[in-house]
């Protein structure tokens, strides 16, 4: 058999026979599903408790207003867990009682001269941040009542006025190669490009670390000495590489399989709504979170919008998608494996790496905070550049997939991703063929620069 | 024949020459001590042996032809800092290793089975390395390095960490090699098993050969005209005999009351006409040169030449 190929083998099998691996492909989609859920869960519990907020009315002169004159009565609508309680009778020394020991969410002061004068500032007096959704709830209706009111002062019936107040809705819908899409479905694109750079950036840190790890064995186990002795120190390395590559790739493959499952288990979940229904009310309060969270479904109404927008894209898409997927993926890991490599090779112990590790970690974590930025504005110069840069593109060019870029820019990418994998690998073995064997000396980059002069 | 030559090695890291113009000749058959002081180059001329690294100059012949990658399934190698996969087990690692030398699976397995039987070890196929004792994972090291009957076989400081049980069985099984027309590299610094074993010799030291040839050449060229002496008899009239071309080095009695002394010659003279000067004035039990040891040898080279090179 192939040397290299017995390499593969053994670094595969190793790999995947271990409990670690298998523990790992089995949690990793709930790990996964819960990285993304634990933020929008996290929110919801902090929003579970109902707010209720005073308002208080004070007339012209500041006094108390008795509650036949309240003016302001109930113009709040209740949201899900907002309520408002209207309270007469309140003077200025018992609301700061109010805000100071009550248990109210907060308490919003409303001074009669609002009515007949503009600019006239309301204050909201709370404990907490309120959320921007509390604060506009508040201007909002305020601003609709005194408006409605005016008009209504011109002797405008109220139906009058609500048959005039437009009620909009905005709806974006974006130009694609001649055809316009629907927002759901860009926000659909949007969470695959991001997925998809995630994941790939996860994969090349998880597993890039498990190749330098691996060298680092070798090299401290000294086995190293025997082995190139039969093989080259670039067959080791290569075959290193790839033989967790495929680890990584049947991981890859088992989490694909594992959340379709569970994707299959929960679309039967949606379409059967009595299901549905017993659910809910079975998973009462935790349950209820879950459902809110919008990385799942908003409510059972939104569920068949996801789902028509998942329908309408085109099987070709998907293959577009994976098949540039699969390539940046291996690319990618490739490039940053190698480099991986030779900062195993170089060190004596997992310890010493952290001065070599700024020239891989840089790069990455920059491609990742580019992505997320790409997820807002994909067609940007600086995520246009950063999808070209090698370094950064496996991750970032994710990010514009789904919206499809023209063609040359893909080409350019994905041409100085493999020119600059084959330039690293070379490096790499460099380093790596003069590492391996040295023992005991601090290790500086430009010791490193000068392992590439030596002859093999 | 040799077997082997390194014919005018060259190798430098940088600035630092690792080594220089270095040649060894290895007969086929022979058992070839590498001997030489830390950081003298051994490594570095094994590891370009082995194929690891390359010679910025100089020629590697092995068996007449000159050394190419395929040939490393010739040779095998012990490495003086011994490693194996503390994770995998003791079989599949062995049937690994075995199979990257290029054995195939079938071969490797008979031959793992014949010398695991032989050392005893068959019990150990299915523990993991670090189950295993230091003594215990060398051997199974010491069989990857010989299983696929390699022609040259390089062993690094072979015999550290056994015990000597253990030692003397290894070196055993390194004779039996050796009679069954291996050739053996072997670089140490335990001089006692340079004697026991080695038929040539080279010595390295600052990157040069210092000191090449068999054993007992080398021993002849590095001998000082020192005798021996055992005899029965007065030990100062025997002293009035011998005049300022003899000084005695050393003199002891012996439990059975025998006398021994050793006499250190001018150059001059030779063992015989000791031997007649002493002869009919006391008994003579016994008489030889006393030729130096390898350890005499070597510390005597090493710094004859860091004299000469500190005169630079």
């Amino acid at each position: 058999m192939n040397k290299i190929l017995l390499i593969i083998r053994r670094e595969y099998l190793t790999r995947v026979r271990k409990r670690a691996f298998i523990i790992m492909t089995i949690l990793g989609p709930i790990i996964f599903a819960s990285f993304m859920v634990v933020p929008y869960l996290l929110v919801n519990l902090e929003d579970s408790d109902i707010k209720t907020i005073a308002v208080v009315e004070l007339d012209e002169q500041n006094a108390p207003v008795p509650k036949e004159n309240l003016i302001f009565n109930n113009i709040f609508e209740s949201k899900d867990k907002l309520k408002f309680e209207y309270l007469s009778n309140i003077d200025a020394i018992t609301v700061e009682n109010l805000i100071q020991y009550s248990g109210y969410y907060g308490v919003l002061i409303l001074n009669h001269r609002l009515l007949n004068e503009q600019n006239i500032d309301i204050r909201f007096f709370t404990k907490k941040q309120p959320s921007i959704g509390i604060e506009s709830h508040i201007s909002q209706s305020l601003e609709n009542f005194l408006f409605e009111r005016n008009l209504e002062k011109m002797n405008l019936s109220p139906e009058v006025i609500k048959s005039y107040k437009p009620h909009i809705k905005l709806k974006v819908s974006r130009l694609e190669k001649g055809e316009f899409k629907e927002q759901k479905l860009i926000d659909l694109k949007r969470g695959i490009g991001y997925a998809a750079g995630f994941l790939i950036y996860f994969f090349v840190f998880f597993f890039g670390a498990q190749v330098m790890r691996g060298v680092i064995e070798e090299k401290t186990n000294r086995i190293v000495e025997v082995i190139v002795t039969s093989v080259r120190p670039f067959q080791l390395m290569i075959g290193k590489i790839a033989g967790i590559a495929l680890v990584g790739l049947t991981q890859f493959l088992a989490w694909i399989l594992l959340t379709m499952g569970i994707y299959q288990f929960a679309m039967t979940q949606f379409t059967n709504p009595l299901k549905m229904a017993q659910q809910t009310q079975q998973m009462q309060p935790m349950g209820n979170t879950i459902m809110n969270s919008p990385m799942i479904q908003q409510d059972n109404t939104e569920a068949p919008a996801m789902v028509k927008a998942l329908n309408s894209i085109k099987p070709s898409f998907y293959f577009y998608l994976l098949g540039t997927f699969i390539f940046y993926f291996i690319f990618g890991y490739l490039l940053y494996g190698a480099m991986f490599a030779a900062i195993g090779s170089a060190v004596d112990s997992e310890t010493d790496t952290q001065q070599f590790m700024l020239p891989v970690t840089i790069p990455l974590i920059i491609s990742i905070i580019v992505m997320i930025n790409a997820i807002t504005n994909p067609e940007g110069q600086l995520v246009y550049w950063f999808s070209i840069i090698p370094f950064t593109s496996p991750v970032v060019m994710m990010a514009r997939i789904p919206f499809e870029p023209p063609v040359g820019d893909l080409i350019l990418s994905m041409a100085l991703l493999v020119g600059t994998f084959l330039a690293m690998t070379w490096v790499a073995g460099k380093v790596y063929r003069t590492g391996i064997l040295m023992y005991g000396k601090k290790v500086s980059y430009k010791e490193i620069f000068k392992w590439l002069t030596y002859k093999g | 024949m040799p077997l082997f030559e390194a014919l005018n090695i060259d190798k430098s890291y940088g600035q630092y020459k690792a080594l220089d113009d270095v040649t060894i000749h290895v007969p086929e058959g022979s058992i070839y001590g590498l001997l030489g002081p830390n950081g003298a180059g051994k490594t570095t001329l094994i590891r370009i042996i082995n194929r690891i690294t390359a010679p910025d100059k100089g020629e590697l012949i092995l068996g007449g032809k000159k050394l190419t990658i395929k040939d490393v399934i010739q040779i095998g190698y012990l490495p003086e800092e011994r490693g194996l996969y503390k994770k995998m087990k003791v079989g599949e690692q062995s049937l690994y290793l075995a199979q990257l030398k290029g054995l195939s699976k079938n071969d490797a397995m008979k031959k793992l089975k014949f010398w695991f039987e032989k050392f005893d070890m068959t019990h150990w196929w299915n523990k993991k390395i670090e189950e295993l004792s230091k003594g215990m994972a060398q051997k199974v090291q010491f069989i990857i390095t010989v299983l696929h009957n390699p022609k040259l076989l390089i062993f690094d400081e072979p015999f550290s960490g056994f015990d000597p049980v253990n030692a003397t069985m290894l070196k055993k099984e390194v004779l039996d090699l050796k009679k069954n027309g291996t050739t053996i590299i072997f670089s140490t610094h335990d001089m006692a098993s340079v004697e026991e074993l080695c038929d040539h010799i080279t010595l390295i030291d600052k990157a040069k050969t210092i000191l090449e040839g068999r054993v007992s050449d080398i021993k002849q060229q590095y001998k000082t005209h020192l005798f021996e002496l055992t005899y029965m008899g007065n030990t100062d009239t025997l002293l009035q005999k011998l005049n300022d071309d003899y000084s005695i080095t050393h003199s002891k009695t012996m439990p059975g009351g025998e006398k021994l002394i050793r006499i250190q010659l001018q150059e001059k003279s030779n063992g015989n006409e000791l031997l007649t000067k002493v002869l009919a004035h006391v008994e003579i039990l016994a008489f030889r040169e006393v030729l130096p040891s390898m350890n005499e040898v070597f510390i005597k080279a090493v710094s004859k030449n860091s004299n000469t090179s500190n005169h630079e």
